[in-house]
């Protein structure tokens, strides 16, 4: 093994077991900063495939953004602060015999295609340089049709989480879904 | 380096999405497994791409666009999530069976039926009750 094959195992079975902590844990906050766990030892593996930007943007988008949303999520749906017993659905066994298989599958299909390959690593190939170039050379159609997409699901964030727009044709009749109707009991 | 260590630390977090997506109750928590299958992803686009050499980068470009495209996914999906606190109080996932189909009821009519269960009629299939007309009373109970 070499150095960067040490690192990088290392770095895996971090991901990995904490990865495991965020589908077990009991607590959901914890569930959140197991994540944040992954996401920097995965951000430590970029490093050491020397996808440098990818690291940092990792870094900067997952850890930064995407937690603290889903931390935000957390705190406005007031989920429980300490543990809760029921935070797995009852078909858990199944889904771990179905992720049992899954991971059978995809290890062996990966083991008996690529065991013999190895990787050149050498560094520079994901610098900002680089990578700036490639995007905005090669890739800058998909960059800008991304672009829109982050614009139109930003619209549909604030439309679907603002309460005081509503379609004007529709009156105020509610009841309740689900609720039978008077005449019926 | 070996190709096999990224890839296999890949598919590793894959199959753990896969189990927290299929396990978890809580909404928050399936896109947590979620944000997890879409970095087993990243890592095996990065992997590949260092193994290619691309002179294009072209895996670790679309890496960046998957990052971005999971950022706009957690945005949305936290807003129907919050949308459904709203109006149900509660983001078990197993629990919403208003969109299911014939033969589910709906949570909240299922809460009903265990406040009283006397006068509610039984399901298709128990003496008395003719299956169609006890479905028809279902579509009218979920407006």
């Amino acid at each position: 093994m070499s150095g960067q094959e040490v690192v990088f195992a290392l770095l895996g079975v971090v991901a990995v077991g904490s990865g495991i902590m965020v589908v077990t844990t009991r607590q959901l906050v914890h569930a959140a900063l197991w994540l944040v766990v992954t996401f920097g030892a995965l951000a430590g593996g970029y490093l050491v495939l020397t996808a440098e930007f990818v690291a940092w943007v990792q870094v900067l988008i997952y850890v930064g953004a995407i937690v603290v949303l889903l931390l935000f999520g957390i705190m406005l749906t007031r989920a429980p602060i300490g543990g809760s017993a029921d935070l797995d659905s009852g078909n858990r066994w199944v889904a771990a015999g179905v992720a049992a298989a899954t991971a059978a599958v995809l290890v062996t299909v990966m083991a008996m295609g690529f065991w013999d390959e190895r990787m050149p690593l050498r560094a520079g190939g994901g610098s900002a340089d680089a990578l700036g170039a490639a995007v905005f050379r090669t890739w800058v159609l998909p960059f800008e049709v991304l672009s829109v997409l982050l614009l139109a699901s930003l619209v549909g964030a604030i439309v679907l989480s603002r309460s005081d727009i509503r379609p004007k044709s529709r009156p105020a009749e509610k009841r309740p879904a689900g609720t039978p109707a008077d005449g019926e009991r | 380096m070996h190709l096999a260590y990224p890839t296999v630390v890949a598919a590793l977090l894959f199959s753990i999405g896969v189990y927290g997506v299929l396990a978890r109750r809580n909404a928050i928590l399936v896109l947590m497994s979620v944000e997890l299958m879409l970095n087993a992803v990243n890592l095996n686009l990065v992997a590949f791409d260092m193994w290619f050499r691309d002179r294009l980068h072209g895996g670790q470009v679309l890496t960046l666009f998957t990052i971005v495209i999971a950022a706009a996914e957690i945005g949305l999906g936290l807003a129907i999530v919050l949308l459904v606190y709203r109006n149900r109080q509660m983001i078990d996932v197993d629990r919403l069976r208003t969109l299911a189909e014939d033969g589910a009821r709906p949570a909240e009519a299922e809460a009903l039926d265990e406040a009283a269960p006397a006068d509610e009629p039984g399901e298709p299939g128990l003496p008395g009750e003719p299956g169609e007309a006890g479905a028809a009373r279902r579509e009218e109970a979920t407006p």
